[in-house]
């Protein structure tokens, strides 16, 4: 539904946005992750026809946004950072207007207008000015205004900035409910988001894609190696050398101590589950066996570690590959 | 075209929904109704002095001697209040974000200029119409002319359409409002007064900047003659404009 190939945006000496490129399927929600300043922004405005790209292709169902602009943005819809509101018009006027332009029949546009202001629950501030809103309605008109055309794709730059934790929960809601008719594309810096609401995430730093994958296997193998947690009680005998014995074991830390029983973060190869083996040589040494886990990364915390400068190497390279690929 | 309209009804609708149409129509008539009774007074005196020569105010012509220096002067009204008109067109938009609205619809940049022109073009109007009401009183204690009014007016029309061409594209290259409208009125001032250097610089300079006055070319509508010279200068005038808008609003989507 949505391409981007090789996409780079150049503003003078600066590059915005490098090499990016991934794609939506149909009905898929997909999460566009990135600190500020990333270029979450600057991708979306590519996207939406607002800018052109300095080298790359963009398609948004099936139309190339340079070369057929206006196919392509009648399928679009767009909820920029701030929602795109005449102070002095009042909601109903407005959504009417925005019907307009975006070239809904006039037979049909009284009847979407009342639709979409139902649907994103602002039917009853539908006689008040657009400047008069809270926070939490402007951010809804916005969304009736991207939504009102009935488009193929939804186009979200940070749809829950600067709403409340109440509101946060009926945006998600909502654009969750979205989702089933749109292909819809959000940008935030709010990592639960992510994992809440989007099915696919492409992680997004320095103009680059860092990472594209879904948000349970991005927390689970973007390590090269995987971890886990034992707790021993070996009563008072040192148990790391046994568990460095174990096969496949690369390293074993001590993590915590609490009393008797003592915590172990242990590191192994990849694809080598060593959990057995490690049971089997903590009771084979007669020692309590009181924990024993697997260590994921958080979200936040593969975040970090792909935006920030000193990136394992190892780490990042699967990742990488895997967009090439794509 | 219904995309074209649906602009101009927005802008149209915004400036009355702000405190701008009110000032400038207000601000409009009013001036124009003091020019308006200080030329018929002085007219009215010159037709008693005529009157005492002995010549009959029939001598005094309505349309050379009052309509005719009166549009002239109300070019002056123009000059100063279209910046109004025309300097937050673009540099609104652009301060608030609702520009990303209007570049990511299916609309093309000719669709938004034009909605924008027509829209400022229409608030012109309804300024010039409200003057209707002076001439009317002319109607009913003399006997003017209507053509030579008719074509006047047809001139002012087009004078507007060029303080707002140049108007828009002025406003589209700043966010701020405040600039926008300064520039504007030094550039029409510019175009105004562009001949005072002509009388002393030498013939080709005078004829060129006698060419390019703005002012210079409203004379003949005011005396009741449509000449094509005047009407492709204008014309010619607003397009150049509007060209300049499309321009700097499609360079402005490069830079980013």
């Amino acid at each position: 539904m949505i391409e981007v190939q090789h996409v780079t945006k150049r503003y003078g000496r600066v590059t915005a946005v490098d090499d990016v490129s991934f794609r939506v399927e149909p009905g898929e929600i997909l999460g566009f992750l990135g600190p500020n300043g990333a270029g979450k922004t600057t991708t979306m405005r590519i996207l939406t026809g607002y800018m052109p790209a300095s080298e790359g292709r963009a398609t948004v169902a099936g139309y190339d946004v340079f070369t057929h602009p206006i196919e392509a943005k009648r399928r679009t819809g767009y909820l920029p950072e701030t929602p795109p509101l005449y102070p002095d018009m009042t909601v109903r006027e407005y959504l009417d207007f925005v019907a307009r332009i975006k070239g809904v029949p006039s037979g049909e546009r009284a009847a979407r207008v009342d639709a979409v202001m139902r649907r994103t629950h602002v039917a009853d501030m539908a006689a008040r000015h657009c400047g008069k809103l809270s926070k939490g309605y402007r951010q809804r008109v916005g969304l009736a205004q991207a939504i009102i055309h009935n488009p193929d794709v939804l186009i979200l730059d940070e749809p829950t900035a600067g709403l409340d934790p109440k509101q946060i929960i009926e945006t998600r809601a909502l654009i969750k409910e979205l989702a089933g008719d749109h292909t819809i594309i959000l940008s935030t810096h709010i990592l639960p988001e992510v994992s809440q609401t989007c099915q696919r995430v492409v992680i997004i730093n320095k103009g680059r894609v860092v990472a594209v994958d879904t948000p349970d296997a991005l927390t689970s193998r973007l390590r090269g190696s995987e971890t886990m947690y034992v707790q021993v009680d070996a009563s008072g005998a040192d148990a790391s050398a046994a568990l460095t014995r174990v096969p496949g074991v690369r390293r074993v830390a001590e993590s915590d101590r609490q009393g008797g029983a003592v915590g172990y973060e242990i590191e192994s190869d990849t694809g080598h589950d060593v959990r057995r083996e490690l049971a089997r040589a903590v009771v084979g040494s007669g020692w309590g066996l009181l924990e024993l886990r697997p260590m994921r990364m958080s979200l936040e915390e593969v975040f970090l570690s792909l935006t920030t400068e000193d990136v394992p190497a190892a780490a990042a390279e699967p990742a990488v590959a895997e967009v090439v690929s794509e | 075209m219904s995309n074209i309209l649906a602009i101009a009804n927005k802008e149209l609708r915004s400036y009355f929904a702000s405190p701008i149409a009110y000032i400038v129509i207000g601000l409009f008539a009013a001036l124009y109704g003091f020019f308006f009774w200080a030329i018929l007074q002085y007219f009215v005196a010159q037709s008693m002095q005529m009157g005492q020569f002995g010549m009959g105010p029939q001598s005094m012509n309505v349309n050379q001697q009052l309509i005719r220096p009166l549009v002239q002067n109300v070019t002056i009204l123009v000059l100063f209040l279209m910046p109004m008109v025309t300097m937050r067109t673009y540099s609104e938009e652009k301060r608030s974000g609702t520009i990303e609205l209007l570049l990511t619809s299916p609309l093309s940049d000719f669709q938004i200029i034009m909605g924008k022109f027509l829209g400022a073009m229409a608030l012109y109007l309804v300024m010039l119409a409200v003057t209707l009401i002076h001439l009317a009183i002319l109607f009913v204690y003399g006997h003017p002319e209507w053509k030579p009014i008719l074509t006047a007016y047809v001139g002012l029309v087009l004078l507007g359409g060029c303080f707002i061409s140049l108007g828009l594209f002025i406003s589209s290259l700043t966010k701020n409002q405040i600039v926008a409208g300064v520039v504007t009125f030094a550039v029409f001032l510019f175009f105004w007064i562009i001949t005072w250097i002509g009388s002393f610089s030498g013939p080709t300079v005078d004829k060129l900047t006698t060419y390019l006055s703005i002012i210079d070319h409203l004379d003949d509508f005011g005396k009741g003659v449509i000449d094509t010279t005047h009407v492709i200068y204008y014309l010619s005038f607003i397009t150049f404009g509007l060209f300049l808008t499309a321009k700097s609003v499609d360079s402005e989507r490069w830079r980013g």
